[in-house]
Order: structure tokens, then C-alpha cells, then sequence
């Protein structure tokens, strides 16, 4: 079980920011998230990163227990 | 040493005082205070998402960089969350050191860290709709003051 968060505009694409799937690595998440097109484009998208239980990671990563997985577009700054 | 975010409006002032009142040692204060922009009509706001656990995480971090990379004493930042009108104070960054090059240096360095990439996501509200802001070149070519070669 991850819970799954969407930032910025990833949250306006998909019309949600937080919602829970049965996954067990991150490229089953984003699996899962693919069945939204436009969602999975946006997460394609140029500079999109990916962050497990609030730790940026580059590539795969396994989930365990229940682990927050966050999409996060480009940062903006303040 | 510390970061704060926080959706209530903050009064810079009192923040300043408060810190430099902390520090006897430090014989240098400087600060920084930004506010949201009235664009024409000046009826604007943005709007600041941050990820709590991972954006105070990174700032965090950064603080820590700069403190050492200036001998710093202190550093303070403070940052708004969710929607902020225009004419608010949306960042308080107040640097403390024994002389004022590293204060006026280290509060320099950390808004352009700040500006262009810390863990934020912001939008514009304006009579023409929303729309999601990204660093201008400005933002970056300032952030690239920094870098040693």
C-alpha cells in the first residue's frame, strides 16, 4: 500500500493530490497512474522528480510497509 | 537555525527584532523581507504549495550550507504557505555574524537559493485566471552568482 501525492500543476492534470494504490515498487505506481493519459504525460514530463517517504530518489525504488510516494514538477521557487 | 512555514501572516519587524535581540555575539544582523506584488490592478495573490517534511527538509539544508560556507552565527527563515494576498510578506530571511560581509552575503545567497529552487510550487491568481509560475532566467543566472568554479 503506498499513498500516492501529486503537486502543483500534476494535482491540477490529474484532478486529485492524494490517493492510495496497491503497489509495491515505484514503476507499479506509476504504472498504475498511466491509466490517465494525460496524467501519464505530464508525469514524463520534463523535470518531474519523484520522492519516497519525502527522500528524492532517481530510478527505482522498492515500497515498504506503507510508504508515501509524491510526484513533484519542476520546484518554483518562493 | 531554523525554518518555518507557516499560512498566517507574519510581521517582518517583529521577527527582526526578536532575532537580532538572541544574538549579543553577532555584531552583524542583516534580513530580508519579500512580499507578494501588486501587478496593475493590485488585486493579485499567489498561491505557494510545499511538500512539510521534505521543502523545511531542503531549506534546511541549504541554511546549514550557508551558515558554514559564511561562518555564520544564525540564520532564520521564514516562509508562507497557501494563498497570500498581494502587499503580504511571503519570505523573512535573517542572517547573524560577527561582521556584516557574511551577513549581507549569506542573506543574498539564500534568496537566490530560495527564488529558484526550493521546494515550492506557485501559482498566480489574477483577473485573467491562474496560472503555475517557474524560475525566470533571472532567478537562475542570480543562483549561478554563487557557483565556484
Amino acid at each position: 500500500m503506498a499513498r500516492v501525492l501529486l503537486f502543483g500543476r500534476l494535482a491540477d492534470v490529474a484532478g486529485w493530490r492524494e490517493r492510495e494504490v496497491e503497489a509495491s515498487t515505484l514503476a507499479e505506481v506509476r504504472a498504475l497512474l498511466s491509466a490517465d493519459e494525460v496524467l501519464a504525460e505530464a508525469l514524463a514530463g520534463p523535470g518531474v522528480q519523484a520522492a519516497v517517504d519525502r527522500v528524492i530518489v532517481r530510478g527505482e525504488a522498492a515500497l515498504t510497509g506503507i510508504s508515501e510516494v509524491a510526484f513533484m514538477p519542476p520546484m518554483s521557487g518562493g | 537555525m531554523k525554518v518555518v512555514l507557516q499560512s498566517e501572516p507574519f510581521d517582518p519587524g517583529f521577527l527582526l527584532t526578536a532575532f537580532g535581540a538572541r544574538h549579543p555575539e553577532a555584531g552583524a544582523v542583516a534580513s530580508f523581507s519579500g512580499y507578494v506584488r501588486a501587478e496593475g490592478g493590485g488585486t493579485g495573490s499567489l498561491e505557494l504549495e510545499a511538500y512539510p517534511g521534505l521543502t523545511d527538509v531542503e531549506i534546511g539544508r541549504f541554511g546549514e550550507a550557508a551558515a558554514e560556507r559564511f561562518g555564520l552565527i544564525d540564520w532564520l527563515v521564514v516562509h508562507r504557505i497557501g494563498l497570500i494576498p498581494a502587499g503580504e510578506a511571503i519570505v523573512f530571511v535573517a542572517t547573524a555574524s560577527r561582521h556584516r560581509r557574511e551577513a549581507f552575503e549569506a542573506c543574498d545567497f539564500l534568496m537566490d537559493y530560495l527564488k529558484s529552487r526550493a521546494p515550492f510550487w506557485k501559482k498566480s491568481h489574477g483577473p485573467d485566471g491562474a496560472r503555475w509560475i517557474e524560475p525566470s532566467d533571472r532567478d537562475r543566472t542570480d543562483l549561478e552568482r554563487w557557483e565556484t568554479p
